[in-house]
């Protein structure tokens, strides 16, 4: 059942994507050209056109583009002259290296946060926690990754500004160092970014289960502090934490976008603006569903996390 | 829980940051409004000043006041914000009510038309549809209207079928009342405080994604005074060392953002008859 619905939902994604695209005012071919417009007559217009299949219906556009994406070619991307596939794949490498990094640290960073927060209630330590994390909520991802450059890049000189390698070096000689170098502005404001939901949101949780009369049991042995959040806290609250996290998918792969546009990291948010701009429609095209996919990927290990790690799921479905 | 204040109660404390929220925004719209296009002219003898009394932001590497051009573009933003989230706000009201009392099929089609904005980031939505409006005004706003909607439409759904299933609208039916007098005199009063949190909530992040689409050159036009605009030109004259130019607007668009989220919370224990005056 869940299945056929994402199919049905994938479907729909590529058909209203490509609809909306080749409704845009921004000419295809004119974006192919750039700034050779002059030199090229209509006759020649003509033949970009044709060897783009440009000038058939769209309903035909789309079947073709349809049936060449289900045998595995997604086109040929206009501004990189690669196909489709191959970009992705690239830039792919480079944003899930940034994005792990940034998901594992906001996670962790996130949980501890929520779990100090919540086990110091109503002192000055939940206070703050919770005003940085509502400020945090209202805070531009690409402010914040501005203000990160400034400081270590610009006053402080230990990072590089920008870009996902050094400019100027062969690609052959790029070391692991420079790239970790570029790398670590990037993963660092997209993990500033993305502590405060799962600190909220494990904060409550673990009052809830602070709440409980095991826990209140618990006190009354004398049990406190880290031992009692370790043995009856922590079970608890892991799995939601972690099914927010895989379901937040959508939200990092936004502020990938923002963050990789701040540093000119060399990523998919990058290309992802870039065929937005340039008109680069199978590129776009393919981002979108390949985006898509990835937000799906976290739905889906989200859902499969509860079934598989929460004992109360196992029980209710051995029943 | 917060012993210094004691002695007002949690609904005066709402109803007093409502109104400093709302002085405070009205304030800084006034001042955007009042703003002559003067004084962002270029003025070539005060380039790249960093900030003094006379230019509280700074001034950029064409002269033009800072904190001008920063409230402009806040002005600016607010307004997107406004209609965007209107617009928003429309959908998901006549979307929740529709699955809500027209049946199970219109309640799986519109189940499953939120599960197709949820799937795709906002942002490569907010992409797309600007690409395909060619960017401007026109791309951000419907935009922000098509993608924000989601999250309400289900709170809105929920509530009207709570209320339908209520014991006195059923006694309403009973009593041969029609089903438009239902609508308008029982379910709509209730649903009504609901859209307008919903509304207010919706605002920040129709800002955000407003100067984050501008910021990444799909958005309002360059020669537009928004916030996007400002911090996307920043990025060039940053290594130089120009932190204000980037600083500023960012800071006053945060604090913005923070006090619209405020006033919906606020607004929200206002109209929520559940938390009394104790």
């Amino acid at each position: 059942m869940k299945s056929i619905r994402m199919a049905t939902l994938l479907v729909a994604i590529c058909f209203i994507s490509f609809l909306l695209i080749k409704n845009s005012p921004i000419d295809p071919i004119q974006a192919y050209i750039g700034a050779d417009m002059l030199n090229v007559g209509s006759e020649q217009r003509e033949k970009i056109a044709e060897y783009w299949g440009l000038n058939e219906p769209i309903m035909v556009q789309f079947f073709n583009w349809g049936s060449a994406l289900l045998a595995g070619d997604m086109g040929t991307s206009m501004i990189y002259r690669q196909p489709v596939s191959e970009v992705i794949g690239e830039r792919f490498v480079h944003s899930v290296v940034l994005m792990l990094t940034a998901w594992i640290f906001s996670g962790v960073i996130g949980f501890t946060m929520g779990v100090v927060a919540a086990m110091k209630r109503d002192t000055w330590i939940d206070r703050s926690m919770k005003w940085y994390c509502y400020m945090l909520a209202s805070t531009p991802t690409f402010w914040m990754g501005l203000l990160v450059l400034i400081v270590f890049a610009v006053w402080l000189g230990w990072f590089p500004i920008g870009l996902g390698v050094p400019a100027g070096v062969l690609a052959k000689d790029v070391t692991t160092v420079d790239q970790l170098k570029h790398l670590i502005l990037p993963a660092m404001t997209l993990s500033i970014v993305g502590v405060g939901n799962v600190a909220l949101h494990t904060r409550q949780k673990l009052i809830d289960v602070l709440g409980s009369e095991y826990i209140l049991f618990a006190r009354a042995r004398g049990e406190w502090g880290f031992i009692l959040f370790w043995r009856h806290g922590l079970r608890n609250i892991v799995i939601p934490a972690l099914t927010l996290q895989f379901a937040a998918f959508s939200e990092l792969f936004g502020g990938a976008v923002l963050t990789e546009q701040v540093f000119s990291y060399p990523g998919l948010g990058q290309a992802t603006v870039e065929a937005g701009l340039r008109g680069d429609v199978p590129l776009l095209l393919g981002l979108v569903l390949f985006s898509t996919m990835f937000v799906f990927g976290g739905n889906l290990i989200a859902d499969l996390i509860y079934r598989l790690l929460d004992p109360r799921m196992r029980e209710g479905r051995s029943r | 829980m917060m012993p210094t204040l004691t002695l007002l109660n949690k609904k005066q404390r709402a109803l007093i940051v409502t109104i400093l929220a709302i002085v405070f925004l009205m304030i800084v719209i006034v001042i955007g409004v009042v703003l002559d296009k003067e004084s962002i002219s270029t003025n070539l003898k005060h380039r790249n000043a960093s900030p003094t009394f006379e230019h509280p932001f700074g001034t950029d590497w064409l002269g033009r006041d800072m904190f001008s051009r920063t409230f402009m573009g806040i002005s600016l933003s607010i307004g997107v914000g406004l209609i965007g989230a209107f617009g928003s706000t429309l959908i998901a009201t006549i979307l929740g009510v529709i699955s809500a009392t027209m049946g199970k099929t219109a309640d799986r089609i519109v189940s499953w038309l939120i599960d197709l904005f949820l799937s795709v980031p906002h942002l490569v939505t907010l992409i797309l549809i600007a690409f395909t409006f060619g960017g401007g005004f026109k791309g951000i706003v419907i935009g922000i209207a098509l993608t924000h909607w989601p999250s309400l439409a289900r709170i809105i759904r929920a509530e009207v079928m709570q209320i339908r299933s209520a014991e006195f609208v059923q006694i309403s039916r009973k009593m041969g009342k029609s089903s438009w007098w239902i609508a308008t005199k029982h379910i709509f009063p209730h649903i009504l405080p609901q859209i307008l949190v919903g509304f207010m909530l919706l605002f920040p992040h129709a800002i955000l994604h407003e100067a984050a689409v501008t910021f990444l050159g799909l958005g309002l036009s360059p020669h537009e005074p928004a916030i996007g605009i400002i911090l996307s030109e920043s990025m060039k004259y940053l290594s130089a060392g120009m932190w204000w130019l980037a600083f500023f607007p960012g800071l006053c668009l945060l604090f913005i953002v923070r006090t619209f989220d405020m006033l919906g919370e606020n607004i929200r224990i206002l109209m929520d008859i559940n938390i009394d005056h104790k």
